[in-house]
């Protein structure tokens, strides 16, 4: 029993024949084959893979892939654009906020979702914000930083305060 | 208990290949504490034998996202007792994760127009069923003229969930652990409920059946929930006491005041998860009217609303514990309400 779904996932469209049931996670991981999200849990609770829906973060393990036909998913690996790491990954690595990085591309999607709507947030905004995503690593405060580190500098394109780190494959 | 949300019983879950734990031989038809969130699973199952980890996945089923109210009939219909409307799924995906919900048809509500009002019209608000909890957190409206709703929206799990969780799905589910039956009941809403024969409403205290079950017919469809406008000196809140940040609600209070010279002449005191469903507290909402809301009689309404309680004991907290925690809230529901109702609208 399988259904056509259409939808692009970082600007690329994909389309397949999938079990109503498959989770928009497996979806991701296995058919799209974009490892960059994550399963850190059975329970909706850890936001490990929390991924885009048209601009809006969401657990993608909670969301079934044909709900999507038609929708704009954007994934961890779409933050990276022409080989540079997007303000969001810059900040994470300036300001050391990750360790395992397990919970990283989740805190990642929300945080840059939320400062589309938050460009200039308090610690206690950001704090609310990533609510939905747990970390046993840091204990948030490094993540908390690495997430104003990255609105400071889009505020301030200008003022670059480090070098951009080039990726390369 | 309607067929797809299936709670097995202690046997069925002991025969069962699904790996046992011990919260899992709780769930009985008659249990309301359906620990989403902290069932832990053991690899062994109930016979000791060792169980692959496997995904948790839901069981098969048909998926349709019909365009019209028709067609969603038409489906119910044809499927009846044996279909779910999906609307953000945030309580139900999850339910059908752990295969303790197995609806055969699941009809998603996504592109069904109409279902996202949030507006004042003719003495209510109007609230569309598929009005998801951020877009309620983030209303001007609701935070400055509803803001026990504004409180219960804002503490729904988290905010990923509340990208897709809707308003109407919160009541609609009827999970006793739900934040939003409670402040229904205390701002006296009433739903909309739309079938083939015509559109009916209820209040939530009617709606609001049991366990995971509501006064819908299979048919008909939750389209829209109504709460009274507010009076100038009119004030609600939510109060939800949880363990960490997400998950249920140990216990919870919506408390609403109307206050006439600086007396009440109105409450509503709903209670979360402290029995098979959202439980209005009636002695203590008698007990406010006529009275000043001082703090020794929000004390002697919150005993009286923590009597009503029904709490089981569970993960959570003992029953006493609970009922403690209902009377606590209780206070600072009625307090909050209180003060916003003297402020004035």
């Amino acid at each position: 029993m399988t259904q056509h779904v259409k939808l692009t996932i970082n600007g690329q469209p994909i389309e397949a024949d999938i079990e109503p049931r498959l989770l928009l996670v497996h979806f991701i991981r296995e058919v799209a084959n974009l490892t960059g999200t994550h399963i850190g849990c059975d329970t909706t609770s850890c936001g490990a893979c929390t991924v885009q829906i048209n601009g809006v973060p969401a657990k993608s393990c909670t969301l079934f892939a044909v709900q999507m036909d038609g929708a704009d998913i954007r994934t961890v690996e779409g933050l990276e654009q022409n080989g540079k790491l997007h303000p969001i990954q810059e900040g994470f690595f300036q300001e050391h906020g990750l360790q395992c990085g397990y919970c990283t591309p989740g805190m990642m999607m929300t945080a840059e979702a939320f400062l589309r709507e938050n460009p200039n947030p308090t610690d206690d905004e950001i704090r609310h914000a990533i609510s939905g995503n747990l970390c046993r690593c840091t204990g948030y405060v490094n993540i908390v930083k690495a997430i104003q580190h990255a609105a400071k500098a889009q505020r301030e394109p200008q003022a670059a305060p480090t070098e951009a780190v080039e990726v390369t494959q | 208990m309607p067929a797809v949300l299936r709670l097995g019983t202690r046997s069925q879950f002991l025969s069962s290949r699904v790996p046992v734990c011990s919260y899992m031989i709780l769930v009985t038809a008659s249990s309301h504490n359906l620990p989403i969130h902290l069932i832990s699973c053991s690899r062994h199952d109930a016979r000791g034998a060792y169980q692959r980890r496997s995904a948790v996945i839901p069981d098969n089923f048909a998926y349709f996202a019909p365009t019209t109210f028709s067609e969603t009939w038409d489906l119910l219909q044809k499927h009846a007792g044996d279909a779910k409307l999906l609307a953000g799924g945030q309580s139900l995906i999850p339910l059908m994760k752990f295969r303790l919900a197995t609806p055969a048809y699941l009809i998603d509500l996504r592109n069904v127009p109409g279902l996202d009002a949030l507006e004042e019209r003719d003495s209510s608000l109007v609230l569309g069923a598929m009005v998801t909890e951020s877009t309620l957190e983030k209303s001007p409206l609701i935070k400055r003229r509803y803001a026990g709703i504004y409180d219960a929206s804002a503490v729904v799990a988290d905010p990923l969930v509340r990208n897709f969780a809707t308003v109407g799905g919160n009541l609609a589910h009827a999970d006793p652990a739900n934040d939003h039956p409670a402040m229904m009941i205390a701002l006296r809403a009433w739903v909309v409920a739309q079938s083939p024969r015509g559109q009916r409403e209820l209040s939530v205290d009617d709606f609001l059946v049991d366990t995971l079950e509501t006064a819908l017919e299979p048919d008909e469809i939750l389209t829209e929930i109504h709460v009274p406008q507010p009076t100038q000196h009119s004030g609600s809140a939510y109060v939800k006491f949880e363990r960490k940040v997400g998950d249920y609600a140990i216990a919870a209070v919506g408390a609403q005041l109307t206050l006439d010279g600086g007396v009440c002449s109105q409450a509503g005191i709903g209670l979360t998860n402290v029995g098979p469903k959202a439980l209005r507290a009636t002695q203590a909402e008698a007990f406010m009217v006529g009275k000043q809301p001082t703090e020794d009689v929000l004390r002697e309404a919150a005993r009286l609303a923590a009597n009503a309680a029904e709490p089981v004991a569970d993960l959570r907290g003992p029953e006493e514990y609970k009922r403690a925690m209902v009377r606590t809230l209780t206070v600072r529901a009625l307090r909050a309400a209180a003060q916003r109702a003297q402020a004035g609208a």
